[in-house]
Protein backbone atom coordinates (compact mmCIF):
# COMPACT_ATOMS: atom_id res chain seq x y z
CA UNK A 1 0.00 0.00 0.00
CA UNK A 2 1.15 3.40 -0.90
CA UNK A 3 1.64 5.57 2.20
CA UNK A 4 1.11 8.95 0.57
CA UNK A 5 -2.26 8.37 -0.93
CA UNK A 6 -3.03 4.90 0.71
CA UNK A 7 -3.97 3.31 -2.80
CA UNK A 8 -3.53 -0.26 -2.35
CA UNK A 9 -1.77 -1.24 -5.63
CA UNK A 10 0.87 -3.74 -4.46
CA UNK A 11 3.78 -4.53 -5.87
CA UNK A 12 4.64 -1.01 -7.78
CA UNK A 13 7.18 1.18 -8.47
CA UNK A 14 6.72 4.79 -7.05
CA UNK A 15 7.76 8.30 -8.12
CA UNK A 16 7.70 11.19 -5.80
CA UNK A 17 9.51 14.04 -6.03
CA UNK A 18 10.44 15.50 -3.07
CA UNK A 19 8.04 19.30 -2.49
CA UNK A 20 5.76 17.86 -4.30
CA UNK A 21 4.62 14.30 -3.05
CA UNK A 22 1.21 14.91 -3.53
CA UNK A 23 1.65 14.15 -7.88
CA UNK A 24 3.54 10.63 -7.04
CA UNK A 25 3.18 8.26 -9.72
CA UNK A 26 2.38 4.47 -9.38
CA UNK A 27 2.78 2.02 -11.98
CA UNK A 28 4.05 -1.24 -12.70
CA UNK A 29 6.69 -3.32 -13.05
CA UNK A 30 4.82 -5.74 -15.74
CA UNK A 31 3.63 -3.02 -17.74
CA UNK A 32 -0.18 -3.29 -18.73
CA UNK A 33 -1.45 -0.42 -15.70
CA UNK A 34 -0.16 2.43 -15.42
CA UNK A 35 -1.48 4.56 -12.62
CA UNK A 36 -0.79 8.33 -11.86
CA UNK A 37 -2.67 10.69 -9.15
CA UNK A 38 -2.27 14.08 -10.49
CA UNK A 39 -4.06 15.60 -7.62
CA UNK A 40 -5.19 12.89 -5.92
CA UNK A 41 -7.45 11.80 -8.73
CA UNK A 42 -6.91 8.16 -10.15
CA UNK A 43 -5.90 8.11 -13.70
CA UNK A 44 -5.82 4.44 -14.77
CA UNK A 45 -4.26 5.10 -18.09
CA UNK A 46 -4.03 1.80 -19.85
CA UNK A 47 -0.63 0.93 -20.73
CA UNK A 48 1.60 1.77 -22.91
CA UNK A 49 0.77 1.16 -26.54
CA UNK A 50 2.73 -1.89 -27.66
CA UNK A 51 4.44 -0.76 -30.70
CA UNK A 52 7.66 -2.30 -31.84
CA UNK A 53 8.86 -4.55 -34.96
CA UNK A 54 11.59 -7.10 -34.60
CA UNK A 55 14.27 -5.85 -36.95
CA UNK A 56 17.59 -7.84 -37.29
CA UNK A 57 20.65 -6.22 -37.94
CA UNK A 58 20.71 -6.62 -41.44
CA UNK A 59 17.53 -4.51 -41.63
CA UNK A 60 14.95 -6.89 -42.75
CA UNK A 61 12.09 -8.13 -40.45
CA UNK A 62 12.40 -10.68 -38.48
CA UNK A 63 8.98 -12.17 -38.15
CA UNK A 64 8.99 -15.25 -40.55
CA UNK A 65 6.35 -17.35 -39.32
CA UNK A 66 6.35 -21.08 -40.48
CA UNK A 67 2.98 -22.23 -40.49
CA UNK A 68 3.08 -26.00 -39.32
CA UNK A 69 -0.48 -28.27 -40.03
CA UNK A 70 -1.54 -28.59 -36.54
CA UNK A 71 -2.30 -25.40 -36.16
CA UNK A 72 0.56 -24.43 -34.81
CA UNK A 73 2.89 -21.58 -35.43
CA UNK A 74 6.59 -21.48 -34.64
CA UNK A 75 7.96 -17.68 -34.63
CA UNK A 76 11.48 -16.98 -35.18
CA UNK A 77 12.04 -14.39 -33.30
CA UNK A 78 16.17 -13.95 -32.28
CA UNK A 79 14.84 -11.25 -29.45
CA UNK A 80 16.85 -9.50 -27.01
CA UNK A 81 14.86 -10.32 -23.48
CA UNK A 82 16.09 -6.88 -22.33
CA UNK A 83 15.29 -5.23 -25.67
CA UNK A 84 13.02 -3.21 -24.25
CA UNK A 85 15.00 -1.80 -21.41
CA UNK A 86 17.87 -1.50 -23.87
CA UNK A 87 15.40 0.99 -26.27
CA UNK A 88 14.78 2.96 -23.52
CA UNK A 89 18.00 3.44 -22.37
CA UNK A 90 18.70 4.56 -25.91
CA UNK A 91 16.41 7.01 -25.72
CA UNK A 92 17.13 8.34 -22.54
CA UNK A 93 20.84 8.68 -23.97
CA UNK A 94 19.40 10.70 -26.27
CA UNK A 95 17.64 13.05 -24.00
CA UNK A 96 21.15 13.38 -22.18
CA UNK A 97 22.88 13.85 -24.96
CA UNK A 98 20.64 16.79 -26.57
CA UNK A 99 20.41 18.54 -23.47
CA UNK A 100 24.08 18.02 -22.34
CA UNK A 101 23.09 16.54 -19.47
CA UNK A 102 26.16 14.40 -17.83
CA UNK A 103 23.98 11.35 -16.36
CA UNK A 104 26.12 9.12 -13.53
CA UNK A 105 24.61 5.73 -12.38
CA UNK A 106 26.04 5.12 -9.00
CA UNK A 107 25.80 1.56 -7.64
CA UNK A 108 27.21 -0.06 -4.85
CA UNK A 109 26.75 -2.66 -1.82
CA UNK A 110 24.68 -1.16 0.91
CA UNK A 111 25.88 1.51 2.78
CA UNK A 112 29.29 1.71 1.00
CA UNK A 113 28.95 5.53 0.58
CA UNK A 114 26.48 6.47 -2.25
CA UNK A 115 24.38 8.82 -0.90
CA UNK A 116 27.12 10.15 1.83
CA UNK A 117 29.54 11.19 -1.69
CA UNK A 118 26.62 12.90 -3.35
CA UNK A 119 26.12 14.81 0.09
CA UNK A 120 29.18 15.95 0.12
CA UNK A 121 29.32 16.68 -4.05
CA UNK A 122 26.46 18.62 -4.33
CA UNK A 123 27.15 20.66 -0.88
CA UNK A 124 30.41 21.40 -2.28
CA UNK A 125 28.91 21.78 -6.55
CA UNK A 126 25.31 22.61 -6.35
CA UNK A 127 26.24 26.62 -6.36
CA UNK A 128 28.38 26.41 -9.82
CA UNK A 129 26.73 23.25 -11.48
CA UNK A 130 23.41 22.31 -11.84
CA UNK A 131 22.42 19.06 -9.99
CA UNK A 132 19.77 16.87 -9.90
CA UNK A 133 19.40 13.56 -8.10
CA UNK A 134 17.61 10.36 -8.75
CA UNK A 135 17.04 7.97 -5.43
CA UNK A 136 16.44 4.45 -5.85
CA UNK A 137 15.35 2.09 -3.16
CA UNK A 138 13.23 -0.79 -2.82
CA UNK A 139 11.54 1.12 0.75
CA UNK A 140 11.49 4.63 2.00
CA UNK A 141 12.52 8.25 1.24
CA UNK A 142 15.18 8.39 3.94
CA UNK A 143 18.23 8.80 1.18
CA UNK A 144 16.06 11.47 -0.68
CA UNK A 145 15.17 13.37 2.36
CA UNK A 146 18.98 13.62 2.87
CA UNK A 147 19.45 15.16 -0.37
CA UNK A 148 16.73 17.46 -0.47
CA UNK A 149 18.75 18.94 2.71
CA UNK A 150 21.26 20.13 -0.07
CA UNK A 151 18.38 22.25 -1.68
CA UNK A 152 19.26 20.28 -4.56
CA UNK A 153 16.14 18.78 -6.63
CA UNK A 154 15.58 14.98 -6.10
CA UNK A 155 12.83 12.17 -6.99
CA UNK A 156 12.68 9.23 -5.00
CA UNK A 157 12.03 6.01 -6.57
CA UNK A 158 10.93 3.14 -4.42
CA UNK A 159 11.05 -0.23 -6.67
CA UNK A 160 9.48 -2.20 -4.23
CA UNK A 161 10.19 -5.88 -5.14
CA UNK A 162 12.49 -5.01 -8.05
CA UNK A 163 16.27 -5.11 -6.68
CA UNK A 164 17.42 -2.22 -9.34
CA UNK A 165 16.53 0.39 -11.11
CA UNK A 166 15.61 0.24 -15.07
CA UNK A 167 15.57 2.90 -17.72
CA UNK A 168 12.01 3.43 -17.77
CA UNK A 169 11.78 4.54 -14.00
CA UNK A 170 14.90 7.13 -14.85
CA UNK A 171 12.65 8.00 -17.64
CA UNK A 172 9.42 8.93 -15.60
CA UNK A 173 11.72 10.25 -12.85
CA UNK A 174 13.75 13.15 -15.02
CA UNK A 175 10.47 14.15 -16.86
CA UNK A 176 9.16 15.31 -13.01
CA UNK A 177 12.53 16.90 -12.30
CA UNK A 178 13.15 18.26 -16.12
CA UNK A 179 16.62 18.71 -15.64
CA UNK A 180 18.11 22.26 -17.73
CA UNK A 181 21.24 22.03 -20.36
CA UNK A 182 24.65 21.12 -19.03
CA UNK A 183 23.67 19.85 -16.26
CA UNK A 184 24.73 16.71 -13.74
CA UNK A 185 22.50 14.36 -13.33
CA UNK A 186 23.00 11.49 -10.24
CA UNK A 187 21.32 8.72 -10.18
CA UNK A 188 21.78 6.26 -7.23
CA UNK A 189 20.94 2.93 -8.09
CA UNK A 190 19.19 0.24 -5.77
CA UNK A 191 22.39 -0.99 -3.47
CA UNK A 192 22.97 -3.98 -4.76
CA UNK A 193 26.40 -5.32 -6.69
CA UNK A 194 24.44 -7.50 -8.59
CA UNK A 195 21.25 -6.64 -10.24
CA UNK A 196 22.10 -2.96 -11.43
CA UNK A 197 24.95 -4.28 -13.87
CA UNK A 198 22.51 -5.36 -16.11
CA UNK A 199 20.23 -2.63 -16.62
CA UNK A 200 21.39 -0.07 -18.80
CA UNK A 201 19.37 3.26 -17.64
CA UNK A 202 20.84 5.70 -20.59
CA UNK A 203 23.90 6.78 -18.62
CA UNK A 204 26.91 8.82 -19.48
CA UNK A 205 29.11 7.01 -17.07
CA UNK A 206 28.61 4.01 -14.43
CA UNK A 207 30.27 4.82 -11.06
CA UNK A 208 31.22 1.63 -8.92
CA UNK A 209 31.43 2.65 -4.94
CA UNK A 210 33.61 -0.18 -2.73
CA UNK A 211 34.71 1.16 0.55
CA UNK A 212 37.64 0.15 2.42
CA UNK A 213 35.52 -1.79 5.26
CA UNK A 214 35.05 -4.06 2.43
CA UNK A 215 36.49 -7.12 1.52
CA UNK A 216 39.47 -5.92 -1.05
CA UNK A 217 38.65 -8.80 -3.58
CA UNK A 218 34.79 -7.81 -4.63
CA UNK A 219 36.07 -6.81 -7.93
CA UNK A 220 36.36 -10.50 -8.54
CA UNK A 221 33.37 -11.31 -6.22
CA UNK A 222 30.99 -9.34 -8.32
CA UNK A 223 32.67 -9.38 -11.75
CA UNK A 224 29.53 -8.56 -14.26
CA UNK A 225 29.11 -4.84 -12.01
CA UNK A 226 33.04 -4.09 -12.25
CA UNK A 227 33.34 -5.14 -15.81
CA UNK A 228 30.39 -2.77 -16.70
CA UNK A 229 31.77 0.30 -15.03
CA UNK A 230 33.56 3.29 -16.20
CA UNK A 231 34.65 4.52 -12.49
CA UNK A 232 35.58 2.71 -9.50
CA UNK A 233 35.40 5.38 -6.08
CA UNK A 234 37.39 3.87 -3.08
CA UNK A 235 35.24 5.73 -0.21
CA UNK A 236 35.99 5.27 3.36
CA UNK A 237 39.92 6.42 3.14
CA UNK A 238 39.64 7.74 6.54
CA UNK A 239 39.38 4.51 7.93
CA UNK A 240 42.08 2.75 5.99
CA UNK A 241 44.35 2.70 9.34
CA UNK A 242 41.64 0.95 11.33
CA UNK A 243 40.70 -1.91 8.91
CA UNK A 244 42.64 -4.45 6.56
CA UNK A 245 41.48 -3.11 3.39
CA UNK A 246 44.53 -3.30 0.83
CA UNK A 247 44.30 -0.25 -1.94
CA UNK A 248 46.56 -2.01 -4.26
CA UNK A 249 45.25 -4.98 -4.18
CA UNK A 250 41.69 -4.19 -5.08
CA UNK A 251 42.60 -2.39 -7.70
CA UNK A 252 44.90 -4.63 -9.36
CA UNK A 253 41.35 -7.10 -8.72
CA UNK A 254 39.71 -4.69 -10.42
CA UNK A 255 42.38 -3.72 -13.55
CA UNK A 256 41.99 -7.56 -13.80
CA UNK A 257 38.24 -7.51 -14.18
CA UNK A 258 38.18 -4.04 -16.69
CA UNK A 259 41.51 -2.54 -17.48
CA UNK A 260 39.58 0.75 -18.21
CA UNK A 261 38.34 1.61 -15.13
CA UNK A 262 39.63 5.27 -13.34
CA UNK A 263 39.51 5.48 -9.78
CA UNK A 264 38.94 7.78 -7.15
CA UNK A 265 40.53 7.43 -3.90
CA UNK A 266 38.32 9.53 -1.22
CA UNK A 267 36.32 10.03 2.13
CA UNK A 268 33.18 11.47 1.60
CA UNK A 269 33.04 12.36 5.48
CA UNK A 270 35.86 13.96 5.85
CA UNK A 271 36.38 15.23 2.34
CA UNK A 272 39.66 13.92 1.67
CA UNK A 273 40.30 13.34 -2.18
CA UNK A 274 36.68 14.58 -3.29
CA UNK A 275 39.08 17.45 -4.98
CA UNK A 276 39.85 14.92 -8.03
CA UNK A 277 36.23 14.15 -8.45
CA UNK A 278 35.17 17.30 -8.45
CA UNK A 279 37.52 17.72 -11.62
CA UNK A 280 36.69 15.01 -12.96
CA UNK A 281 32.81 15.84 -12.63
CA UNK A 282 33.87 19.79 -14.24
CA UNK A 283 35.69 18.11 -16.50
CA UNK A 284 33.05 15.49 -18.14
CA UNK A 285 30.67 18.53 -17.89
CA UNK A 286 32.51 20.37 -19.65
CA UNK A 287 33.46 18.15 -22.83
CA UNK A 288 29.64 17.11 -22.98
CA UNK A 289 29.02 16.50 -26.56
CA UNK B 1 16.75 -10.96 -8.05
CA UNK B 2 16.94 -9.94 -11.18
CA UNK B 3 16.53 -13.32 -12.95
CA UNK B 4 12.56 -12.18 -11.54
CA UNK B 5 12.20 -9.48 -13.59
CA UNK B 6 13.89 -11.37 -16.67
CA UNK B 7 11.64 -14.01 -16.77
CA UNK B 8 8.49 -10.99 -17.05
CA UNK B 9 10.38 -9.45 -19.74
CA UNK B 10 10.23 -12.71 -21.11
CA UNK B 11 6.43 -13.35 -20.00
CA UNK B 12 5.70 -9.92 -21.87
CA UNK B 13 7.29 -11.16 -25.00
CA UNK B 14 5.51 -14.24 -25.15
CA UNK B 15 1.98 -11.91 -24.25
CA UNK B 16 2.44 -10.13 -27.42
CA UNK B 17 3.52 -12.42 -29.48
CA UNK B 18 0.42 -14.54 -28.67
CA UNK B 19 -1.62 -11.60 -28.84
CA UNK B 20 -0.07 -11.17 -32.93
CA UNK B 21 -0.52 -14.35 -33.75
CA UNK B 22 -3.50 -14.45 -32.18
CA UNK B 23 -2.86 -17.83 -30.41
CA UNK B 24 -4.30 -19.31 -26.99
CA UNK B 25 -1.19 -20.45 -25.61
CA UNK B 26 2.53 -20.97 -25.67
CA UNK B 27 3.55 -24.47 -26.38
CA UNK B 28 7.16 -24.16 -26.22
CA UNK B 29 10.32 -21.12 -25.71
CA UNK B 30 13.61 -21.76 -26.69
CA UNK B 31 16.20 -19.18 -24.69
CA UNK B 32 20.09 -18.93 -25.60
CA UNK B 33 21.74 -17.40 -22.69
CA UNK B 34 25.45 -16.40 -22.48
CA UNK B 35 27.43 -18.17 -19.70
CA UNK B 36 28.32 -14.11 -18.80
CA UNK B 37 24.97 -12.91 -19.37
CA UNK B 38 25.13 -12.32 -15.70
CA UNK B 39 22.02 -15.01 -15.13
CA UNK B 40 22.52 -17.39 -11.82
CA UNK B 41 20.35 -20.33 -13.95
CA UNK B 42 19.06 -21.89 -10.27
CA UNK B 43 17.37 -18.51 -9.52
CA UNK B 44 16.27 -17.99 -13.06
CA UNK B 45 14.87 -21.31 -12.91
CA UNK B 46 13.21 -20.38 -9.64
CA UNK B 47 12.26 -16.81 -10.88
CA UNK B 48 10.19 -19.02 -13.73
CA UNK B 49 8.31 -21.36 -11.74
CA UNK B 50 7.46 -18.79 -9.25
CA UNK B 51 5.98 -16.03 -11.68
CA UNK B 52 4.46 -18.13 -14.56
CA UNK B 53 1.55 -19.81 -13.26
CA UNK B 54 -1.75 -18.77 -14.34
CA UNK B 55 0.14 -16.89 -17.26
CA UNK B 56 0.10 -17.73 -20.94
CA UNK B 57 4.08 -19.83 -20.12
CA UNK B 58 2.14 -21.87 -18.12
CA UNK B 59 3.40 -25.13 -18.51
CA UNK B 60 5.03 -24.61 -21.56
CA UNK B 61 8.40 -26.49 -22.70
CA UNK B 62 11.19 -24.74 -22.18
CA UNK B 63 14.46 -25.44 -23.90
CA UNK B 64 17.40 -22.49 -22.69
CA UNK B 65 20.73 -23.23 -24.90
CA UNK B 66 23.99 -22.03 -23.17
CA UNK B 67 26.32 -19.63 -25.13
CA UNK B 68 30.29 -20.39 -23.38
CA UNK B 69 32.04 -17.24 -23.34
CA UNK B 70 34.60 -16.79 -25.91
CA UNK B 71 36.90 -13.69 -25.53
CA UNK B 72 39.91 -12.50 -28.11
CA UNK B 73 43.17 -11.23 -26.22
CA UNK B 74 43.87 -7.59 -27.46
CA UNK B 75 47.84 -8.14 -26.82
CA UNK B 76 48.07 -11.25 -28.81
CA UNK B 77 45.05 -11.92 -30.53
CA UNK B 78 44.70 -15.47 -29.36
CA UNK B 79 41.02 -16.52 -29.13
CA UNK B 80 39.94 -18.69 -25.77
CA UNK B 81 36.95 -19.87 -23.63
CA UNK B 82 35.98 -17.22 -21.03
CA UNK B 83 35.30 -18.85 -17.53
CA UNK B 84 35.57 -15.41 -15.89
CA UNK B 85 35.63 -11.87 -16.37
CA UNK B 86 39.08 -11.79 -14.69
CA UNK B 87 40.55 -14.48 -16.72
CA UNK B 88 44.00 -13.60 -18.02
CA UNK B 89 44.67 -14.70 -21.62
CA UNK B 90 46.39 -18.42 -21.23
CA UNK B 91 48.83 -17.67 -24.01
CA UNK B 92 50.34 -14.18 -22.97
CA UNK B 93 48.69 -13.52 -19.76
CA UNK B 94 46.67 -10.24 -20.59
CA UNK B 95 43.60 -8.98 -19.28
CA UNK B 96 42.99 -6.82 -21.94
CA UNK B 97 40.35 -8.61 -24.00
CA UNK B 98 37.22 -8.14 -26.23
CA UNK B 99 34.47 -10.65 -25.72
CA UNK B 100 33.12 -12.38 -28.46
CA UNK B 101 30.24 -14.24 -27.41
CA UNK B 102 28.81 -15.26 -24.06
CA UNK B 103 26.64 -12.47 -22.78
CA UNK B 104 23.53 -13.67 -24.94
CA UNK B 105 20.52 -12.96 -23.65
CA UNK B 106 17.55 -13.86 -26.07
CA UNK B 107 14.13 -15.41 -26.79
CA UNK B 108 15.21 -17.66 -30.44
CA UNK B 109 11.92 -18.93 -30.81
CA UNK B 110 8.04 -19.50 -29.85
CA UNK B 111 5.63 -22.46 -30.50
CA UNK B 112 1.73 -21.06 -30.49
CA UNK B 113 -0.79 -23.37 -30.59
N1 LIG C 1 34.16 6.90 8.10
C1 LIG C 1 33.44 7.09 6.99
N2 LIG C 1 32.14 6.76 6.98
C2 LIG C 1 31.42 6.99 5.85
C3 LIG C 1 32.02 7.56 4.70
N3 LIG C 1 31.07 7.64 3.73
C4 LIG C 1 29.93 7.14 4.29
N4 LIG C 1 30.14 6.75 5.56
C5 LIG C 1 29.15 6.16 6.47
O1 LIG C 1 28.71 4.92 5.95
C6 LIG C 1 27.32 4.73 6.24
C7 LIG C 1 26.55 4.43 4.97
O2 LIG C 1 26.62 5.57 4.11
P1 LIG C 1 25.52 5.88 2.99
O3 LIG C 1 25.96 7.11 2.30
O4 LIG C 1 24.15 5.88 3.58
O5 LIG C 1 25.68 4.60 2.05
P2 LIG C 1 24.79 4.10 0.81
O6 LIG C 1 23.93 3.00 1.32
O7 LIG C 1 25.78 3.60 -0.20
O8 LIG C 1 24.02 5.28 0.32
C8 LIG C 1 26.86 5.99 6.94
O9 LIG C 1 26.85 5.76 8.32
C9 LIG C 1 27.91 7.02 6.56
O10 LIG C 1 28.07 8.01 7.54
C10 LIG C 1 33.41 7.90 4.75
O11 LIG C 1 34.01 8.39 3.78
N5 LIG C 1 34.06 7.64 5.92
MG1 LIG D 1 21.93 5.46 -0.06
ZN1 LIG E 1 -0.01 6.60 -4.15
ZN1 LIG F 1 19.41 -10.43 -8.93
ZN1 LIG G 1 17.25 -6.86 -9.70
ZN1 LIG H 1 47.06 -12.93 -25.25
Amino acid sequence: MCSTCGCGHADMITITKIGDEENHEHFSLHAEEAVSHAHHHHHHESGQAHTHRHVHEDGTVAHHHHEVPTSRIVVDLEMDILHKNDLMASRNRGYFEALQIVALNLVSSPGSGKTSLLETTLTALSSEVNCHVIEGDQQSSNDAQRIAETQVPVVQINTGKACHLDAQMVQKAYKQLSPENRSILFIENVGNLVCPAMFDLGESARVVIISVTEGDDKPIKYPDMFHSADICVINKIDLLPYVQFDVDKVKEYALRVNPNLEFFELSATTGEGMESWYKWLHDRLRDAP
Amino acid sequence: MHELSIVLNILEIAEHQLKEHAGNKVDAIELEIGTMAGIEMDAFHFAWDAALPGSVLERCKLTIHSVDAKALCSECGYMYRMLEHYMACPACGSFRNSMIQGKELKVNSLEII
